[in-house]
């Protein structure tokens, strides 16, 4: 990714993340969070992870923001609006800011600095020799080209397949735990 | 008032499916769609459609032909086989209009005129027609049948000025009626 | 660094034309599709009379051709009209409102092939702004950002009827965003892939979706092909149905719905604001139906393996081929446009809870189950034949019990009877 965007895009981040703690009205707070979301799938999208980044705008921004913002237009803002922010819940957040830095700092600077490979013609198709060769990754990469979909889709069913199982398991629970509750009350 | 309770029909799989009543109905548009544009249309003889629906194409094609005997157009003044105006200013027409849109200013006939008689003439008549509502009460309720409802039905004006009928213009709308005359007859 | 230039070069050319030249002006004159019709289908004549005013020049006769300027008369009158902005709305949020209902319908353009790469001079060029691998996706997820707009417009509205169109298309985008990403994964799987120029060259190859009666090969043996149209057709349903839903047109408008809600979201908008809502549902009516083209009708290919030939043509170093798949594609476009129009005056208004329940009942598992179905059938080569039949079993297993839960949750409304 050229540098110039990198910045564009950590810019809209960072206005974005900003503005959601600065904006006193709960909407323009949820709207700077979609600015910043866009802003990541950017990101995402110049590191050549397409589909993450489009997945990023269609779950996160595209449905639960929504539901957000669609939650909050229902309550009554004015209270919102006018009350004093407490010192505690700001304390607070400083300190989880102060720990999350100290945290990043202590990852990073244990992690080798080492420039991550060019996603060039000669890399895509040297690792293409580690799929079969008919496969559609293999032609894919072949062709200087990054199949990031059908990656993330071999590597979750190969690699990760009994996570992902359990994780269906999991989601399928809570939807009936969801409907059941609902139930119960509507009852 | 008595709740009447309504049983919503029992719908068969067929009905609950939908898309029969639907393919059904997107015939039954596309026969429309169809008829219209073969000038076929139910209604498109009667209605003297210009061949696309049942619409009439104004300017080119008018109403004058085929209006109804019945139709309440513009209101106006007529007058006797001999020219002579009827009316005679009773001012009845302008009571019973219910915009009032009828004004009227009557005058004495002198004691000279031949016609004394009649006591009163119009010195102005006047319809609004921004006002009239063509509802026929006037002619209805005119003692002399002095005032009709013509089939004038393009009654326009670029000020609200024009939209006011005064004696001349009502007279030259009516024209003449040929009939029963009370106050006007010299026999009376 | 030239060749920088030449190709920035070359993508504002794409997005001028294709964007602003092609999709942009077929608003308008799918408007005028609508009105005439609309009209024909009543009985109607519908608007014929825009046009050159030759009189006004001394001619004789004015220049109709029937009624064909009457878009550019509507958006005068738009644009001319008082931008009337009411004292009680939320300023920065209505301003906004209109922007991010259009700009998303315009942005998904840009995945959308409109024809066969043409060439000339050698140099040959795709007629797809941005060749994306996940064309699709893309496609869904700026869609599902236009949902913004039209909540804001009727928030920041700040009155009741706007707020209510804004909360029910809210949840009804939301409801149908799922069947419609579900309801193609069959198309991807029997593809393979995201990128929708390349879907649109193996439809070309190897028969519509919908209709694959050429191009038999080994790999593509025509009793596959016919098997997977079950899937497919499922697939072309519940996607066409959502994309009505998605798009708020009319047996789902429910969020601008005249007899409920006045104007719906967009109650307090006017001049070029509200013009600006219309477009971009037009827009994203074109954008639906581009796509229900590409992914099932075949895109810009002409069928009957006509596609080689066409994209042969050419007269000396310019193969023109690409600029007749692209009048097959408008072609197309502007048939599944007046489709769209077509079910708009014959299909009534739903209910609300009933357009919730077809959402949520009957396509979220509709096309669950087709997703299997379509699995199943995609790898059925592959496979045994126990391991076949086994997966029959199971698919007839969950379509059973799917089919019984809706039937179960249908029965008892409790709560509404109160």
């Amino acid at each position: 990714m050229p540098s110039y965007l990198f910045w564009l895009f950590s810019t809209v981040m960072l206005i974005g993340g900003v503005s959601v703690i600065a904006f006193r009205n709960p909407v323009s707070s949820a709207l700077s969070v979609v600015t910043c979301f866009v802003g990541l799938a950017g990101l995402f999208i110049g590191l050549s992870a397409f589909f993450v980044g489009v997945i990023q705008i269609l779950v996160y921004t595209g449905a639960v923001m929504v539901l957000f913002l669609f939650i909050i237009m229902l309550l009554d803002l004015k209270d919102e609006e006018k009350a004093a922010k407490p010192l505690l819940p700001i304390a607070a957040g400083i300190a989880l800011v102060a720990a999350f830095t100290v945290q990043l700092i202590g990852i990073l600077s244990r992690t080798p600095n080492v420039i991550a490979p060019n996603l060039d013609k000669e890399t895509l198709a040297a690792a293409a020799s580690g799929f079969p060769a008919t496969s559609k990754i293999a032609t894919t990469l072949t062709q200087g080209k990054l199949p990031d979909v059908h990656l993330i889709g071999h590597t979750l069913f190969t690699q990760y397949n009994l996570p992902l199982q359990i994780l269906g398991v999991l989601l399928l629970v809570a939807t009936i735990g969801v409907v059941i509750l609902s139930k119960r009350q509507a009852d | 008032m008595a709740v009447v309770k309504l049983q919503r029909p029992k719908l068969n799989f067929g009905e609950k499916i939908y898309f029969g009543a639907l393919i059904k109905g997107f015939f039954l548009t596309m026969t429309h769609a169809v008829k219209t544009l073969r000038g076929k249309s139910v209604g498109a003889d009667e209605l003297a459609s210009s061949g696309l629906g049942v619409t009439m194409q104004f300017p080119e094609q008018r109403w004058d032909e085929h209006l109804p005997e019945y139709y309440r157009g513009a209101p106006a003044l007529v007058t006797d086989e001999q020219g002579r105006e009827r009316c005679v200013s009773c001012q009845l027409c302008e009571f019973i209009c219910p915009p009032k849109a009828i004004k009227i200013v009557p005058s004495e006939i002198p004691s000279d005129d031949p016609w004394a008689k009649v006591e009163k003439r119009p010195l102005e008549f006047e319809i609004d027609m921004i006002r009239c509502i063509y509802c026929g009460m006037c002619e209805e309720v005119c003692p002399e049948q002095a005032i009709y409802l013509r089939k004038d039905y393009l009654i326009t004006g670029l000020k609200r000025a024009d939209m006011v009928h005064d004696k001349k213009k009502l007279y030259e709308i009516g024209g003449t009626r040929v009939g029963l005359v009370n106050k006007w007859n010299e026999l009376k | 660094m030239p060749e920088l230039i030449f190709q920035i070069a070359i993508i504002v050319a794409k997005i001028v034309i294709l964007t602003f030249m092609v999709v942009l002006p077929l608003v308008p004159v799918s408007v005028y599709f609508e009105r005439r019709f609309s009209a024909v289908i009543q009985d109607r004549v519908g608007p014929n009379r825009v046009g050159i005013p030759l009189t006004l020049f001394g001619f004789k006769k004015d220049f109709h051709f029937f009624g064909l300027i009457q878009p550019i008369a509507d958006g005068l009158k738009l644009f001319l009209k008082e931008d009337f902005t009411p004292a009680h709305v939320r300023k920065a949020f209505y301003w906004m409102a209109p922007a991010l209902t259009v700009v998303p319908a315009l942005i998904t353009v840009c995945v959308v092939p409109f024809g066969s790469p043409i060439s000339i001079f050698g140099h040959t060029e795709k007629l797809v702004i941005a060749d994306l691998d996940i064309g699709p996706l893309f496609v869904f997820s700026v869609a599902s950002l236009s949902v913004y707009g039209i909540t804001l417009a009727g928030w920041s509205s700040n009155s009741k009827f706007p707020f209510i169109g804004g909360v029910r298309s809210t949840a009804q985008m939301i409801s149908y965003e799922i069947a419609l990403g579900l309801s193609i994964i069959p198309v991807i799987m029997y593809y393979g892939d995201l990128n929708l120029s390349t879907i649109v060259q193996q439809q070309a190859d190897h028969g519509w979706l919908l209709l694959p009666l050429w191009g038999h090969d080994a790999d593509h043996t025509f009793t596959s092909k016919l098997l997977f149209w079950f899937p497919a057709a499922i697939a072309f349903l519940i996607f066409t149905i959502s994309i009505f839903a998605e798009t708020n047109r009319m047996p789902f408008d429910l969020p601008e719905c005249e007899t409920e809600l006045v104007g719906g979201y967009h109650t307090e908008y006017s001049s070029m604001k509200f013009a600006m809502f219309f477009m971009g549902e037009y827009a994203a009516m074109v954008i639906g139906s581009a796509l229900i083209i590409t992914l099932f009708l075949g895109g810009w290919s002409i069928g009957f393996g006509l596609d080689a030939m066409v994209a042969n043509l050419h007269i000396g170093d310019f193969y023109f081929g690409g600029l007749i798949h692209l009048g097959c594609f408008m072609t197309k476009l502007i048939g599944f446009i007046l489709f769209f129009i077509l079910v708009r005056w014959t299909v009534p208004r739903f209910r609300y809870d009933q357009l919730m329940k077809l959402g949520w009942v009957v396509f979220f598992e509709a096309a669950l189950i087709n997703v299997f179905l379509a699995a199943l059938i995609v790898a059925a080569p592959q496979l045994k034949g126990t391991i076949i039949g086994i997966g029959a079993v199971l698919l007839v297993i969950v379509t059973a019990a799917v089919i019984w839960v809706a039937k179960v949750s249908e029965e008892t409304p409790k709560v509404l009877r109160a």
